[in-house]
């Protein structure tokens, strides 16, 4: 039996894990400040998973902590079954080959053409010939719809057509894990529901898993499958876009419905109108 | 009393054990960039577009500084010879004060403000645009990606422009000495080739252009690395660039002045 054969059978391929990512009891801190506490999740294969919450709750951080940028001060952090605190320089590479990022406004690189910024990987990870790396970067930029500004510079880009770019970088690879760091901020709703589009699409016909961080809330329940709902670095709460839409839960129903106020209040604490105004009895 | 006095003295630990903490980053950075220079030599090409970025596009300014330099010199230096019978010497004041000291510390304090600056935003700019963050998450080292072949391009660029300076700066001097005031093109030339030594002067005006094209590089990198990702954070390690090398270039251009020339 030829060498690599044995090597085979010594180890078996494990069977797919149910769950792509397993998030068990991460804790974060920047120096002294904690970001996220006590953090629990899980990401199905093949599913679109959301992470909603307000801005500094600490949707972004858990994100660099599933790509391997950050490291997490207690819990662990597994992708496809690998803890990712502990992989090396060359393990945590190898299995960020395997994931996709779509960042907040497209991270484009600005001194590089769109088939440019699409090639990149191919080029610095595979030593497809250029005729190859030509086919596949106009196949995905016709699956965004782009193959016609191949030519273009970033900068004579619009913010949809930017992140549409992006989105044909990040599946470069056809990565298994697909992150998205805000995807629809600053878009108008075309551009919104062209994204959204996409991310459905891409995500079922590449068989992948993808992750949403958000705060868009009803583009989001329209396209993910699953919802965790972050506040002041915990998970609050979780379940089914309609579990989410039909919450009771004070917090989530004022997000969700973006009520001014609520458990989050309208006016930031301070010292009493009043007393700042110096009126009434204070003030006299 | 005592409570000031110990803020006090806090105040100047934390500002102490901050410098030597950000020291001994920028150390890390730069062992760093060496280790991972592979890429930019295997690559080569990705150090040859920083040479025309941080080389070529100096051409300009560095040519129009050279020969206004040279051409200052040359007015000085008549000037004051020609009161001690000495103005054939010209030429050789001309070309030591260029290969021994302005050709490489103004052509680096211009490289520092041209180049230097523009790869400190250029980094900071990516960072502040998360390209950085991009780069890491495609699995691309964005030290031996962006940083390698950017260092390597300024520091083969360095000496290069620096000798382009002096050169345009002799012929500036030769300009006013020579064609416009009248001084003999023959005593010029041959005055100048007997003072200048190729060892002790050019090869040293030389090792000094090296030195201070990574001393302006690596300083120029690590800003732009270590930038806040806001327009206030690029704005600030710009200056802060510009400021630190030209600081570095004098004081490594009088070490360097010392161990060449004095035997010090």
């Amino acid at each position: 039996m030829p060498a690599g054969l044995i090597e085979l059978a010594a180890f078996p391929p494990r069977p797919p894990m149910e769950n792509l990512v397993e998030i068990k009891d991460v804790n974060f801190s920047y120096d002294v400040r904690p970001v996220l506490k006590g953090i629990n999740l899980t990401v199905p294969r093949g599913k679109i998973v959301a992470i909603m919450g307000l801005s500094g709750c600490g949707k972004t951080t858990l994100l660099r902590l599933i790509g391997g940028t950050l490291r997490a001060s207690s819990g662990s952090v597994e992708v496809a079954g690998r803890v990712m605190g502990e992989l090396g320089q060359g393990d945590l590479y190898a299995m960020r080959r395997r994931m996709g990022m779509l960042f907040q406004f497209g991270a484009l690189f600005t001194d590089m053409s769109v088939f440019d910024n699409v090639a990149f990987q191919m080029r610095e990870h595979t030593r497809l010939p250029d005729s190859m790396i030509q086919d596949l970067v106009l196949m995905k930029l016709h699956a965004v719809g782009l193959r016609g500004a191949q030519h273009m510079m970033p900068s004579e880009l619009s913010g949809g057509m930017a992140r549409r770019v992006a989105l044909a970088r990040a599946i470069a690879l056809d990565p298994m894990l697909i992150m998205y760091d805000e995807p629809f901020t600053g878009l108008d709703p075309i551009s919104m529901g062209v994204i959204s589009n996409l991310m459905r699409s891409l995500n079922d016909a590449l068989g992948a898993t993808s992750i949403v961080v958000t705060h868009d809330v009803q583009e989001s329940l329209k396209l993910v499958d699953y919802v965790y709902f972050m506040a002041d670095g915990a998970v609050v709460t979780h379940g089914t876009p309609d579990d989410i839409r039909k919450s009771d839960a004070p917090f989530v129903h004022q997000f969700v419905w973006g009520e001014m106020d609520g458990p989050l209040p309208f006016h930031y604490p301070g010292a009493a109108y009043a007393r700042d105004l110096e009126v009434g009895p204070a003030g006299a | 009393m005592p409570e000031r006095i110990a803020g006090y003295l806090r105040g100047i630990g934390h500002q102490v054990v901050g410098g030597l903490w950000r020291l001994g980053y920028a150390s890390r950075f730069f062992a760093l960039t060496l280790l991972r220079s592979a890429v930019s030599f295997r690559r080569f090409h990705l150090v040859m577009r920083e040479l025309y970025f941080a080389g070529v596009l100096s051409l300009i300014i560095i040519v129009v500084s050279g020969l206004f330099v040279g051409m200052v010199l040359g007015l000085q230096g008549y000037e004051t010879l020609q009161k001690y019978g000495a103005s054939d010497a010209v030429g050789t004041l001309v070309a030591l004060s260029l290969t021994r000291e302005l050709g490489p510390v103004v052509a680096a304090l211009l490289f520092a403000s041209r180049a230097g600056s523009a790869m400190t935003a250029e980094i900071g700019l990516m960072k502040a645009t998360e390209q950085i963050s991009a780069m890491e998450m495609m699995a691309v080292d964005p030290i031996a990606r962006v940083v390698g072949p950017r260092f390597w391009g300024g520091l083969i660029s360095m000496p290069l422009l620096a000798a382009i300076f002096s050169a345009v700066g002799v012929f500036g001097g030769y300009l006013i000495a020579v064609v416009m005031i009248g001084v003999d093109a023959g005593a010029f030339w041959s005055q100048m080739q007997n003072a200048v030594d190729l060892r002790q002067d050019i090869v040293n005006g030389v090792i000094k252009s090296v030195v201070f094209g990574v001393a302006v590089t690596a300083i120029a990198l690590f800003e732009g690395y270590d930038a806040p990702p806001t327009a206030e954070g690029v704005s600030g390690a710009t200056t802060r660039t510009v400021v630190t090398s030209s600081l570095a270039i004098l004081g490594l251009d009088f070490v360097l002045t010392a161990l060449m020339f004095t035997g010090v």
